[in-house]
């Protein structure tokens, strides 16, 4: 069989191992003992040619519900939005996406100067001093920010005091990098949608290293941050906030409330859901803390010119030079997808982000009215950005059952997170939503809440 | 040729000007403040720049045009396999099935993806000699820590919490002493022998009761194969601890030997590197890990399991080590990885490893006359040539690798591993042609007669990128990390 990535040809192979000294392939591998050698052909399925392989990766593909021949209402922390057709064609030029990290700055000037761009934006969405050049996503950056807020201070600060209303797979994810160091956990319960900020303040003592709050929660509504900044302050303890990028066109940034690390997943901007990943994690900080930051920072210099140009910087922070030392293993990160969300927060620009983000909140706050409307009962009142909580009365996989029979794909299952929340329903409403889709779906809401009633 | 500076973004922006277009709404205009509480809105807008959507694209294809990938040229990056990223990969992962689902949809709905995953597991499984596989882990280095925090559960759960003690080689990767301090163990180095090969003796010595595991690639970072791995093994697993294999070099062996049958416990792959999802830059990439059958129940939760042709998220999982990222892993890399195992299938896949052998061994013979050859032993998919010979002249591993960039080639790895003087590791891969071998070998060739007979060349290099030699140390000293119109000043000249 031919391989049309394989380009030695069977003259060549004679010319190279002649070269080499050897008569065979199978003599460059008599360092490989016998008695590890794997005998006969590996139990795969077996090669298709290109053609082929299309139709069948589109039998795979076909077998899913898509988002785009659906109307969906799921958000929890992965988000259906506008992506303008720019991205993709970035994203497609090859010295790009087949490049690695950029070791020789001379020839990855164009990527080292798109992720500082992205460092850039990323500061000024979040009101921070500095941002790195991206994370795995959202909740593993949140946890290095755990981890990096327990590495200050000589490390001598163990807990970290997390809200209940991060994201469930942030705080699971939390909980596991907490457990290598061994930094203990401490949960402060939600009340009404929001933390509970009695509770928060108790909770924080000499220990407590850091403060974590998500900004819009995961029930969608908006955290109190000059009240979170107020507890953290009690003891010294840094303030981490885990934002949604694109809400940040309309909500005033962390920065604004004295946060000390703000992280989270750019996934909003520019980049596809693909069933949870990749997506884009982010980390602001300030210049504080800039020697602890974990992942590579692009720098601006000089050549022996003096003309401008990046390097990747403070490299002696990272794995490759530090080894056990270093504040964090990351190695590789999210770059081509930093360079998706650098584009769209350039093709949204100023006035695009802004207008995007409102429209969220009006969509959403739209179809609040609608719902009461019909009488389903949200269950918080506190405000939000482009998610809240409904209640069903009745177990929610068995109406987005019903409602998939329509084209619609129903919202999140807060049973899924605890069982006194079986029947509600976390809704997400972007700027994608019509008028007339909203309507449906409420009319079809009404019916099947009130079904059972 | 030096090209003057292209402007940044924020550079070209002006009010006024926008590059996008949100779809029609006819929800009635409501007023922000009525919705939102006070001191919630914004006030200061973030200085996101106003361009149109063709000085967009012109400014991201200069970008792109001062920027080297593998479809510009010859990539030895050693330690990185920068091969050839099929052009169907983009395709297929974009198809809508995949790209535009949620992963909260009911898994009724996206049986597709979960029949994916679960054939990239089974061929994982089956390309490492391990007994089950996760895709949650987001790259390599997230692989080498899960591995390590599942070897940690399985000690723990045999009451072995004593084991605290991880054993990596001193050629090894940074990545495995920090993945084993985030997973809280501590580091003990092993030597390197004048093979270049583990010390044996070493390592029985660094083996005790403490020892929870010994991180170990194979090939090795210098590209040999460690042929003691079977003592290796039964010296670690009699003293009580287990083998966790960086598969950083796995493009060596497809086919040949697996580290399943090699004795280690715990393995991951980069699936962006052996299994050409795109490197992107710097990520993302895909890192899923494979284990033997004791520390199945430790795996990060959920697993995907099947029944009856019919896949399902396994939730229930008590012992799980907890998840290690949300959702299913970087699912569009695992796309692009599987659409390469299906284009290959066994046979090919074992002439990868066996043509990025045969190339990397053809390529070092090539060198040899004119570099310092650390180890002669048949290399694998890689080799380390020392700039020793080079330095005496005055020219410097880093001045050969820029003066590379003069003749249009990405430079190999340098100064890595660690313990090899002026070092070069090049790693050619299989999809290089033996015309571009040749070619590389004569610019490499070229730049050890220039150190010889005009260091200066050398030592100025590089002579033809857009900007030349940067200074990291001002970079380091004065860090400017973001955009203001202070530090822009200079930015025409």
């Amino acid at each position: 069989m031919d391989y049309r990535y394989l380009p030695v040809t069977g003259e060549d192979k004679e010319e190279m191992l002649k070269t080499i000294g050897v008569d065979s392939i199978d003599e460059l591998f008599e360092d490989v003992p016998e008695n590890i050698r794997f005998s006969g052909e590996m139990e795969l399925q077996n090669a298709l040619g290109e053609t082929d392989l299309l139709k069948e990766m589109k039998r795979l593909s076909d077998r899913n519900a898509n988002v785009q021949d659906c109307v969906s209402y799921l958000g929890a922390g992965v988000y259906e939005h506008y992506i303008p057709t720019v991205v993709d064609h970035v994203l497609r030029r090859s010295e790009f996406y087949t490049a690695y990290t950029p070791y020789q700055p001379e020839i990855s000037q164009g990527e080292l100067q798109a992720i500082f761009e992205f460092q850039t934006m990323v500061s000024e969405l979040t009101g921070m001093d500095i941002a790195n050049s991206s994370m795995y996503d959202g909740p593993t950056a949140l946890a290095e920010a755990a981890l990096m807020a327990a590495s200050e201070n000589r490390g001598k600060r163990r807990t970290i005091v997390v809200s209940e209303t991060i994201h469930p797979e942030a705080l699971d994810v939390l909980k596991t990098y907490a457990s290598g160091p061994g930094i203990t956990v401490k949960i402060v319960p939600e009340k009404d949608g929001q933390t509970d900020l009695d509770k928060l303040e108790d909770m924080v003592d000499a220990d407590t290293a850091g403060v974590i709050v998500q900004y819009p929660n995961f029930y969608g509504t908006i955290e109190d941050l000059a009240a979170v900044r107020k507890a953290a302050d009690k003891e010294n303890s840094l303030m981490i906030v885990s934002a949604n990028p694109l809400a940040l066109g309309v909500l005033t940034p962390p920065g604004r409330f004295g946060a000390d690390i703000v992280a989270g997943d750019a996934q909003p901007l520019g980049i596809p859901m693909q069933f949870g990943g990749p997506h884009c994690g982010f980390f602001a900080t300030t210049k504080k803390h800039i020697r602890k930051v974990p992942g590579r920072l692009v720098g601006q210099t000089e050549d022996e010119d003096g003309s401008r140009g990046y390097v990747l910087t403070l490299q002696a922070r990272e794995q490759h030079i530090r080894r056990d030392k270093a504040t964090s293993n990351i190695c590789s990160n999210q770059a081509l997808n930093a360079l998706a969300a650098s584009v769209a927060m350039t093709a949204l620009g100023k006035k695009g982000l802004k207008e995007t983000a409102e429209r969220n909140v009006k969509g959403a706050h739209f179809f609040k009215q609608l719902l009461k409307q019909k009488g389903i009962q949200l269950v918080y009142e506190a405000p939000s950005f482009n998610e809240f909580v409904i209640n069903l009365g009745r177990p929610v996989a068995e109406v987005n059952e019903q409602l998939f029979k329509h084209g619609i794909i129903g919202g999140y299952d807060l049973g899924e997170v605890s069982r006194d929340k079986n029947g509600q329903m976390l809704v997400c409403v972007t700027e994608l939503r019509t008028r007339e889709q909203l309507e449906t779906f409420a009319k079809h809401l009404e019916v099947l809440v009130h079904e059972t009633a | 040729m030096k090209q003057p500076n292209q402007p940044l973004i924020f550079e070209q922006s002006k009010p006024g000007r926008v590059a996008y277009s949100l779809p029609g709404t006819n929800i009635p205009e409501q007023s922000l403040s009525d919705i939102l509480p006070e001191g919630s809105i914004r006030e200061e807008e973030p200085a996101l720049p106003e361009v149109s959507e063709l000085q967009l694209m012109r400014h991201y294809t200069a970008l792109s045009n001062r920027n080297y990938g593998v479809d510009s040229g010859f990539y030895p990056l050693g330690s990185c396999t920068m091969k050839y990223n099929p052009k169907i990969n983009e395709e297929t992962a974009r198809m809508a099935g995949f790209a535009a689902t949620h992963p909260y949809q009911p898994e009724a709905q996206v049986q597709g993806n979960l029949e994916m995953m679960y054939d990239l597991q089974q061929a994982l499984a089956q390309i490492t000699g391990m007994d089950e596989v996760t895709l949650q882990p987001a790259a390599g280095a997230q692989g080498e820590w899960t591995g390590l925090m599942l070897i940690r559960a399985l000690h723990e759960a045999n009451g072995e919490t004593e084991r605290t003690e991880v054993i990596v080689p001193d050629s090894a990767h940074g990545t495995n002493p920090a993945s084993a301090t985030v997973a809280g163990f501590d580091h003990v180095t092993v030597r390197t022998d004048a093979r270049g090969l583990v010390d044996l003796e070493h390592l029985k010595e660094v083996t005790s009761e403490k020892t929870a595991a010994l991180m170990l690639t194979n090939p090795n970072t210098l590209g040999l194969f460690e042929e003691d791995i079977m003592e290796m093994a039964d010296t670690i697993h009699q003293a009580g601890g287990r083998l966790y294999y960086d598969g950083a070099n796995s493009n060596a062996i497809m086919g040949i030997t697996r580290p399943g049958d090699m004795g280690f416990d715990v393995v991951h792959l980069n699936l962006h590197k052996t299994f050409t999802g795109p490197h992107g830059g710097g990520g993302p990439g895909s890192g899923p890990v494979g284990v033997k059958k004791e520390l199945i129940p430790y795996l990060p939760g959920p697993v995907l399991t099947k029944e009856n042709d019919t896949y399902y998220w396994d939730n229930d999982r008590p012992h799980s080590i907890g998840r290690v990222k949300p959702y299913y892993g970087n699912f569009g890399i695992n796309v692009r990885a599987y659409t390469y195992i299906r284009t290959m299938g066994a046979e090919g896949l074992k002439k990868v490893s066996e043509y990025a052998v045969l190339n990397a061994n053809y390529l070092m013979r090539r060198l040899e006359p004119y570099f310092d050859l650390p180890y002669g032993r048949h290399c694998k998919h890689e080799f380390v040539i020392s700039g020793r010979r080079q330095k005496k002249l005055g020219v410097r591993t880093l001045d050969m690798a820029k003066r590379l960039l003069d003749y249009g080639y990405h430079p190999p790895t340098i100064y890595f591993p660690i313990n090899v003087e002026e070092c070069m590791m090049v790693e050619p891969t299989e999809t290089e042609a033996k015309e571009t071998l040749d070619a590389f070998a004569d610019a490499m060739i070229g730049i050890a007669k220039e150190a010889e007979e005009d260091p200066e060349m050398v030592q100025e290099a590089p002579h033809t990128t857009v900007v030349g030699r940067l200074d990291e140390t001002l970079a380091a000293r004065k860090p400017v990390l973001t955009y203001n119109t202070e530090t822009s000043l200079k930015s025409m000249k």
